[in-house]
């Protein structure tokens, strides 16, 4: 991997930016109402829109609203949310942390159930376990997330009380220290379980296909000739090239997993954005949804581009064309 | 390379036609396409599955039993004789709900699906077959349309316009084209340097007759295995959608059964076990269709 190649790749990001912004900026201004209803609501009070109407320059021919308008945006200053009285960033940066939790929980784990599946499955192709895992992933990837998360609720919480059915904590449960760390733990893990579920799918169908495709290849037949173990060629030989595509996979799925998330909080009662985003849809608190949207995006953006670089790093024969 | 031989600059490309159609697609092997896919155990699942929703979407007012909005029954009953399904709190039908449930993913399947399928193939066929500066341009534009997320943007959109239909289809739409276009690219790439084409090319034919005649053909069929995994995925995004309750308010869907159905789940656990079944059939034909589509047609997942 040149620094010619980490050079370019990180140029690529600006026009990207510059595009989400502009999608915000063009959907707060195609609005019905126009900008000011978008950004204020309908429900303000005169001096909060001459606030906002500063803020964003709304008063101002269009080109010197969208650079205040990014302006703003790249600072991280959305503005006040008229419901809640505070800046939206603020409202946001308090609810991230459960979010963030439960997402990444879900990425870690899948991504190594995922894997370790995949090449458990193409070690014994066409075996009654290969045809286990394949058909659990194909079955787990067409469910919807919400109904899985359902179904989890009603046979492993609501029936046989293994699991805690809503929330993070127990209320009046302990509150700090190792305590309260298990107590989230335990009302963590079904939720992680089912948001897991699709990704693991995802990864193991694209694992094992790859481990497949490397077994047959030249090199595995001289690792297998040359006397190492099955296992040794499996893992070192045959996975580790498969894993290529793997990383992209599990790079470009951000958007989709947090999407998964924010469903999954709503079945589990999880205090994380989904709460937040659905009032601000029903209140039309456009700078919170602006900035969950922007928030999301910047994630995704940030996802590829780390993908990117660690594929180049991980293949020597990538090159920026 | 393209655009060297401008419509206007041919006397009579009329008489071209012939030159290098590939017979690969024509009708009697296509026939035996459908055949092969029927063959394998996942390919007949995938075509009933998908047949099914179909037919359930095209026929719901003569297969729900009831008006699904309307009372029918007792409230929250399970499922029996009366009503397969059961009913919900307000005693309502839930197989009639399913049942035109199936029309609203229908709907919203096909025409997203028209709407990726015009833009992705436009795109890719313009990128592939143009090359140079257009193709660069173009791709910078697909990359960026799969970073978006749409399910917040979508989510954004509804609050801004308020939710309905054919937002829904559009935001998922104008969202969802960028891999298609991606594939059609890829395919139109290499389909322009094949003999065929070359000795169309040579023989005079313009680039508009290329495309639409020796291209396109061959290209599409690329195309339509992946939009049914594509498709999919948007039928899943829109079940999300309308579990949070985001969906039409005017229509039945399936996620919107599945979402009222949450404060029910300690009494009514059918509420949310039909309608997600109802889902889960609907994707996993749709992706058992693209998967042994794709698996007939040789290409790579």
């Amino acid at each position: 991997m040149t620094g010619r190649y980490v050079g370019r790749r990180l140029l690529q990001v600006l026009p990207t930016v510059a595009g989400i912004v502009l999608v915000g900026f063009l959907l707060i201004h195609l609005a019905p109402g126009g900008p000011i209803i978008a950004l204020a609501g309908d429900s303000g009070d005169d001096e909060y829109y001459a606030f906002m109407t500063a803020k964003f320059g709304l008063d101002r021919p269009l080109p010197e609203q969208l650079a205040t308008y990014a302006g703003n945006v790249l600072r991280g200053d959305l503005g006040v949310s008229y419901i809640q009285g505070r800046p939206a960033i603020d409202v946001i940066a308090e609810r991230l942390p459960a979010t963030l939790l439960l997402a990444g929980t879900a990425l870690v784990g899948s991504s190594v159930a995922g894997v370790a599946l995949g090449a458990w499955a193409a070690a014994r192709a066409h075996s009654i376990r290969d045809l286990a895992v394949t058909s659990a992933a194909l079955v787990l990837y067409a469910a919807p997330v919400f109904w899985l998360g359902q179904l989890a609720l009603l046979t492993l919480a609501l029936r046989t009380g293994l699991f805690p059915v809503q929330g993070m904590t127990t209320a009046g449960g302990p509150e700090t220290g190792l305590a309260w760390a298990l107590d989230v733990a335990r009302h963590l893990a079904l939720p992680a379980l089912v948001l897991a579920s699709q990704e693991v799918a995802a990864v193991a169908r694209l694992t094992r296909a790859g481990v497949l495709e490397e077994l047959a290849a030249d090199h595995v037949r001289t690792a297998l000739a040359k006397g190492l173990s099955d296992r040794r060629v499996l893992v070192r030989h045959a996975l580790r090239r498969a894993l290529l595509p793997v990383v992209t996979v599990i790079g470009s799925r951000p958007g989709h997993l947090l999407a998964g998330t924010i469903v999954v909080e709503v079945v589990f009662g999880w205090p994380g954005l989904s709460r937040l985003l659905l009032t601000s849809v029903q209140t039309r608190d456009t700078p919170i949804l602006l900035g969950i949207f922007l928030l999301v995006a910047a994630t995704v953006v940030l996802a590829n581009l780390v993908t990117d670089l660690v594929y180049g790093w991980l293949d020597p024969r990538i090159r920026y064309r | 390379m393209a655009g060297s031989t401008p419509a206007s600059a041919i006397a009579d490309a009329t008489d071209v036609a012939p030159v290098g159609r590939v017979g690969a697609l024509g009708r009697a092997p296509r026939r035996r396409l459908l055949r092969r896919i029927l063959q394998t155990p996942a390919g007949a699942a995938g075509v009933s599955l998908t047949l099914l929703v179909i037919v359930v979407g095209l026929l719901a007012d003569l297969l729900a039993p009831t008006d699904p909005l309307v009372p029918a029954g007792p409230p929250l009953a399970p499922p029996s004789p009366a009503h397969l399904m059961g009913t919900d709190a307000l005693g309502r039908d839930l197989l009639s709900g399913v049942v035109y449930g199936a029309r609203t993913s229908l709907v919203v399947v096909f025409a997203t699906g028209a709407l990726v399928l015009l833009i992705g193939v436009t795109v890719g066929t313009v990128s592939g077959y143009r090359g140079g500066r257009v193709d660069d341009a173009l791709m910078r534009v697909t990359e960026f349309f799969q970073v978006l997320p749409r399910f917040f943007l979508a989510i954004m959109a509804i609050a801004l316009f308020g939710p309905g239909l054919d937002l829904l289809v559009l935001v998922l739409g104008l969202t969802s084209w960028a891999t298609l276009a991606r594939v059609v690219r890829a395919e139109v790439l290499s389909l322009s340097q094949r003999e065929f084409v070359e000795a169309a090319r040579a023989s005079g034919a313009s680039d508009t007759r290329i495309v639409v005649l020796e291209i396109l053909p061959n290209a599409l069929p690329a195309a339509v295995v992946y939009l049914g995994l594509l498709l999919a995925q948007v039928l899943l995004l829109e079940a999300s959608l309308g579990f949070l309750g985001l969906g039409d308010p005017n229509l039945v869907s399936w996620g919107y059964l599945a979402g009222q159905a949450q404060r029910f789940l300690r009494v009514a656990w059918w509420l949310s076990f039909f309608p997600g079944v109802a889902i889960a059939f609907a994707v996993l034909g749709l992706n058992l269709l693209g998967d042994a589509l794709t698996d007939v047609l040789g290409g790579r997942r």
